[in-house]
């Protein structure tokens, strides 16, 4: 039996969610949630034969119940997060946070999401494409020997990047430093983000830079940096090693390419695809809890 | 061309995007020599700030001497009259960043993004607005667009809060002709009351006619670097610009000859190499590349063997932007694997 999803915000990453959902053996997304009725999301979401309403949430809790939903993705923005978490969590529905207000702890899967699904957590936070795609690599690191200071660059497709990121840019660099540290491991952290508006549009891009405290235990990183890989790409086929990691005195550098699956943006927005896919993996390993329990 | 008795602000580089060919090292000493000489030559705005901008200092971009609060705190008491501005990029600093600025006491703030991508500027330039500061929209890499895209991002600035709209030639791309067609165009598209900006690189050793073409057009305020010291060949020179605006009479209220000996006896003396046009940094304005990839082209070249200017024209080939200096290095090593396959063929 797969366990019912509601999507809040019928934008890019709740589109592209909805679609990645829709395959899922675990996860069956049944309600998309906008408030724009003219927007594609929704028309999109009919068309899949979701219900919908462009009420936002509040269109939404009188049939959580009557529905069976007991996930919902908000895929909103920071500043709505707080309030649509309040009511969806009062009816029992466990929330996974794709913006970023970050009130519930952040997960990164193949990082700490086991964690997360030990103690039951009520409402987690997806950090940022950009820390979903580097802090893996960062942990990978970290996993070996201490990092005093781990630095990514995340450089995306103009086209790939929506208002909401744009209006919240600096939410992005926060919460993807603090996320850097708290989660990857490293004990300072920064972020950095490029637009890049080239076309054809350029395929996201990271760079994660770190300072080991000693010398770099080369052969140890490599492999530990290989063998993560490997893993996000069980959820993300298109998270590719480009170059690296790169030693130089303390600095260890790793080089990625993220190209996506092309299931509502084009291949390009990798961005969008390692976050929707870390929400569905995430909304999975919860689902597996749930219909055992 | 007539310029005569057309008001020209002159706002200099010198410890700014001079921080670029010095690696972010430039000293407190040198800071305050120079920031001195410069206010009593009478230069009104004077930028103190990671070769990037607020929250630069990294690995991707260089770690700096000292930190931009530190700069700032040690320039800003001991200028009489000179304003101190400070450049912030989204995506690298923050409006955390900008308010320890303005805290410091800078009195203009320069909010920079790519010229395509204006929203990504509204949260500093609006918090730059609330804090009471003479507010900057910065446009990099300005030569990507046609004038009319750029006219629209420019509006864009405008109603975010920014007083000024500069047109950014970062790759020091550009000749008269494309810096008239821009300059132009926004002046008649802004407001009366915005003012227009324009700051060159020396790359095709256009800075001068370049800056000059920007006032014709209806610019106010026009970058420069003593010395020239900046990113690729560097800045326009600030003291040949006054010179020649003093023969054009136009009225720039800096007193040549102090600006000249602050150009020859405090910024070259601490030059690392001489800013020139050498071959890599004319290829930056040949295809258009983000001047600040210079030093980190020569360096991956070196460390991979393989060609800056492969590198260099590459980078422009992929139309890469401002802030990707990772890029440089990821690609060093695409060149070099490419190579040693070749060579394992022949």
């Amino acid at each position: 039996m797969r366990v019912k999803a509601a999507i809040v915000g019928s934008g890019n990453i709740g589109t592209d969610l909805m679609y990645k959902a829709a395959r899922s053996a675990l996860v069956e997304p049944a309600w998309m949630v906008g408030i724009d009725p003219t927007s594609d999301g929704l028309a999109r979401a009919q068309s899949l034969g979701l219900r919908t309403t462009a009420g936002g949430v509040d269109g939404l809790v009188e049939y959580l119940e009557r529905d069976g939903v007991r996930i919902a993705f908000d895929a909103t923005s920071a500043h709505a997060h707080a309030d649509n978490a309040r009511k969806l969590e009062a009816r029992g529905v466990m929330v996974i946070d794709l913006t970023p207000a970050a009130i519930g702890p952040y997960c990164v899967p193949p990082v700490n999401l086991k964690t997360h699904v030990g103690t039951r957590a009520r409402n987690v936070n997806m950090v940022s494409c950009g820390g979903q795609a580097t802090i893996p690599m960062v942990a990978a690191v970290s996993r070996v020997q201490p990092v005093e200071y781990a630095e990514i660059v995340c450089t995306v497709a103009s086209r790939s990047i929506g208002p909401g990121t744009r209006q919240n840019i600096d939410e992005f660099t926060r919460t993807t430093a603090r996320a850097v540290e708290s989660v990857g491991g490293a004990k300072r952290g920064k972020a950095i983000i490029v637009i890049n508006p080239a076309e054809p549009p350029l395929i996201m891009r990271d760079t994660i830079h770190c300072l080991t405290a000693g010398e770099p235990e080369r052969e140890r990183i490599a492999a530990s940096v290989r063998e993560m890989v490997r893993e996000v790409q069980t959820y993300v086929p298109g998270y590719a090693l480009k170059n690296g990691p790169v030693f130089d005195g303390r600095r260890v550098t790793v080089f990625l390419e993220v190209a996506g699956r092309g299931d509502y943006l084009p291949r390009y927005a990798g961005n969008l695809d390692i976050m929707t896919s870390a929400a569905l993996r995430t909304a999975e390993l919860f689902a597996e809890g749930m219909v055992r329990a | 061309m007539n310029l005569a008795g057309k008001p020209v602000t002159l706002h200099d580089m010198t410890l700014r995007d001079g921080m670029h060919p010095k690696r972010h090292q430039i000293t407190l000493a040198q800071m305050l020599s120079v920031a001195e000489g410069l206010d009593a030559a009478g230069v009104p705005l004077i930028e103190v700030t990671h070769g990037d901008g607020l929250g630069g200092a990294s690995i991707n971009y260089g770690f700096p001497l000292c930190s931009d609060e530190e700069y700032l705190r040690a320039v800003i008491p001991r200028m009489k009259r000179a304003r101190v501005s400070a450049l912030l990029l989204p995506g690298i600093g923050t409006v955390d960043d900008l308010k320890m600025a303005v805290d410091c006491g800078v009195g203009t703030v320069r909010v920079a993004t790519h010229c395509t991508e204006a929203d990504v500027a509204e949260q500093h330039l609006g918090a730059a607005r609330k804090l009471g500061v003479d507010t900057v929209g910065f446009l990099m890499m300005a030569h990507m667009v046609e004038p009319p895209v750029l006219a629209q991002q420019a509006k864009l600035m405008e109603r975010c809060g920014a007083q000024t709209v500069y047109i950014t030639d970062s790759a020091g791309y550009m000749l008269p002709d494309d810096v008239s067609a821009r300059v132009g165009l926004l002046r008649a598209e802004l407001r009366a009351e915005t003012e227009v900006g324009f700051h060159g690189h020396h790359n095709l050793g256009m800075g001068i006619a370049n800056s000059l073409a920007a006032v014709d057009a209806g610019a106010g305020r026009i970058d420069g670097s003593a010395a020239g010291l900046g990113a690729g060949a560097g800045n326009t020179p600030l003291e040949v610009l006054a010179a020649v605006l003093d023969r054009m009479g136009a009225v720039h209220g800096v007193d040549l000859y102090r600006l000249m000996d602050v150009a020859e006896e405090r910024v070259v003396p601490m030059m690392d190499r001489p800013t020139r046009i050498d071959r890599d940094a004319l290829i930056l304005g040949y295809a258009g590349v983000y001047s600040s990839f210079l030093l980190f082209a020569q360096r991956a070249g070196e460390k991979y063997g393989v060609s800056p200017r492969d590198l260099l024209v590459e980078l422009g080939r992929r139309k890469t932007v401002g802030g990707q200096e990772d890029m440089i290095e990821d690609l060093a090593l695409d060149l070099a694997r490419a190579a040693a396959a070749r060579r394992e063929i022949a």
